[in-house]
């Protein structure tokens, strides 16, 4: 195959003009005035609109689809309006929508509407964490057996990495974990978040998202815990992760921690640093 | 291109289970590639299970064969790696372009079909063919502008991009008819006039009327039935050209999974029926 030849510039100069007429940050449509003269003959036909809507409605959709819980929260009308500003100043970098909207949470943390919802942006990290728990790649969890076998040495220089599915938060304060998971779960339109959890108790919550068999779910995770993940994200060992549960919570039942989190399927890899242990060794 | 495909359906996420159920007599699935190009998890477990029990067809909506830019490398990686892991029965693309720039557009958007634009699609389809190891086939998008400077009608433009690329060709029946109806052509003329040894796959799917223009601007929304004057489209194709696999397409007001199994069976019996011998 030969290079292109004689590339006149005219197809990049019309992909340019009508890229930039389709969408138009501001919203403004009709004001488009600075078209060349071939572009500003196709926004003038009623058809240009077919292509801006069906632009704006497949970003408004995949935002949609991808933040259930944000869109439960706020309502279809209040959800589609804050996406289509959205998409307005953040078209997709890609054609996977999976990914469109990564920032979104950060988008509606600044939004002026958005002020009286502080949960909001919470909820749409969790909307975020799923899909990114349900489209992680596949690896098997590591089993609670796996660890049993291990001498209490063995284990103190333990290393588990967290599962490719594993995602995990803590809330000070606030009961997002709550909100989100009644808002993933309910069908039906919700007016506000007190219609949503009528039995809502205002305190800090965390929560484990993964994959343990194949199905995303949740569970509830106390403020050791996620220091404990994080921990051992950072790939420390077990006892390292140990101490950092205990500095954010001295009361932490390290066991139980452990048990929730094997059962949860939050690790991926475990492999004993046997340097470490000959180094304690001698 | 043999792949003794009937009528097939495009697969939708609430229909999993009954996909996966539903009796393989023939039934083939198409879905976005885009929505598969995952690193793993259910969704793609999914598609690997009904894959073991019906064919499945790759149409790819993010390539952007028309943009005056090669296609992204990672995109078409992703897609050859989807390919190899479900061996699709058919692989097809559209005349159009999305991504320009690094800013993707979801839409098919239209283009001047001039020598130029003839020169890049060749080269992009060859790219593409050549990274998924395969022919693909593409598809005629749905027209609602009249564009200047078309250097040739869609389906000499087709018909040189299929015979210099060796790509196959997709026919929309359905966006022939929207097409027709808002740029004022005869649709049963430009049907007549396809090049049959180049159809791969037809597809068939419903349209709507602009909410504010009504009839005068028809859109391809595939929210809805196929239309009746559609299926006589249909019917006058395949009369012409004889069976090629057929898609009831549906992506928004999605009905019951045997609704859809309704009107796939409506297709077989057009595919079914003698093949009026072209003259």
């Amino acid at each position: 195959m030969t290079a292109i030849a004689s590339a006149s510039g005219r197809l990049r100069a019309f992909q340019d003009s009508f890229a930039d007429a389709l969408v138009v940050p501001g919203g403004m449509v009709d004001g488009f005035a600075d078209a060349p003269r071939e572009i500003a003959r196709l926004v003038a036909q009623p058809g240009f609109a077919v292509y801006r809507n069906t632009v704006l409605k497949g970003c408004i959709d995949a935002l949609q689809a991808n933040y259930p819980a944000v869109s439960r929260l706020v309502g279809d009308e209040w959800f589609r309006a804050a996406a289509e500003i959205y998409a307005r100043a953040n078209l997709p970098r890609h054609p996977t929508m999976l990914d469109y909207g990564l920032d979104f949470a950060a988008f509606l943390a600044d939004f002026e509407p958005a002020a009286e919802l502080p949960y909001l942006a919470g909820v749409s990290r969790l909307d975020r964490f799923w899909t990114e728990a349900h489209i992680a790649c596949d690896e098997a969890p590591v089993a609670a057996a796996a660890l049993a076998h291990l001498a209490t040495a063995e284990l103190a220089h333990t290393v588990l990495r967290p599962h490719a599915a594993a995602r995990w938060a803590w809330f000070d304060g606030a009961p997002i974990v709550t909100i989100w998971k009644r808002n993933r779960l309910t069908e039906g339109v919700v007016r506000d978040v007190c219609d949503a959890v009528p039995d809502l108790d205002w305190r800090a919550e965390g929560v484990l998202i993964s994959r343990p068999q194949g199905k995303v779910e949740w569970t509830a995770l106390p403020k050791a815990g996620y220091a404990f993940l994080d921990a051992c994200a950072a790939g420390g060992t077990l006892a390292d992760a140990a101490s950092t549960a205990l500095d954010a919570d001295p009361q932490a039942d390290l066991a139980a921690l452990m048990a929730l989190t094997l059962d949860a399927g939050a690790f991926g890899c475990l492999s004993v640093h046997t340097s470490d242990l000959e180094e304690s060794a001698r | 291109m043999t792949t003794g495909l009937s009528a097939g359906l495009g697969l939708k996420p609430q229909h999993y289970a009954e996909a996966r159920a539903a009796p393989a007599d023939g039934l083939w699935f198409e879905v976005h590639p885009e929505n598969y190009m995952v690193d793993g998890g259910p969704r793609l477990a999914w598609l690997e299970t009904i894959r073991h029990r019906h064919p499945i067809s790759l149409h790819g909506v993010g390539l952007s064969l028309a943009a005056d830019a090669e296609p992204d490398t990672s995109h078409l990686r992703r897609f050859a790696a989807l390919v190899e892991r479900i061996e699709p029965a058919l692989v097809s693309e559209h005349l159009a372009w999305s991504t320009w720039r690094g800013v993707y557009r979801p839409d098919l958007l239209p283009f001047p079909r001039t020598n130029e634009a003839l020169e890049r699609l060749v080269d992009n389809v060859d790219r593409a063919q050549r990274a998924l190891s395969r022919r693909i086939a593409i598809e005629n998008p749905s027209h609602y502008l009249h564009i200047d400077g078309h250097d040739y009608d869609e389906i000499a433009f087709l018909a040189e991009l299929a015979r210099r690329s060796g790509c196959g060709l997709l026919l929309d029946v359905n966006n022939v008819f929207v097409s027709a109806r808002n740029l004022g052509f005869d649709p049963e003329a430009y049907v007549d006039a396809f090049p049959v040894e180049c159809v791969d796959e037809v597809h068939l799917a419903g349209h709507s009327a602009d909410p504010s223009l009504g009839e005068a601007l028809l859109i391809d929304s595939h929210d809805a039935p196929v239309s009746p004057a559609v299926w006589s489209l249909y019917e006058r194709l395949i009369a012409r050209i004889g069976p090629r696999p057929t898609l009831i397409e549906r992506d928004d007001n999605i009905p019951a999974f045997e609704t859809l199994q309704l009107e796939r069976r409506r297709a077989e019996a057009v595919l079914r029926a003698p093949a009026r011998q072209a003259a």
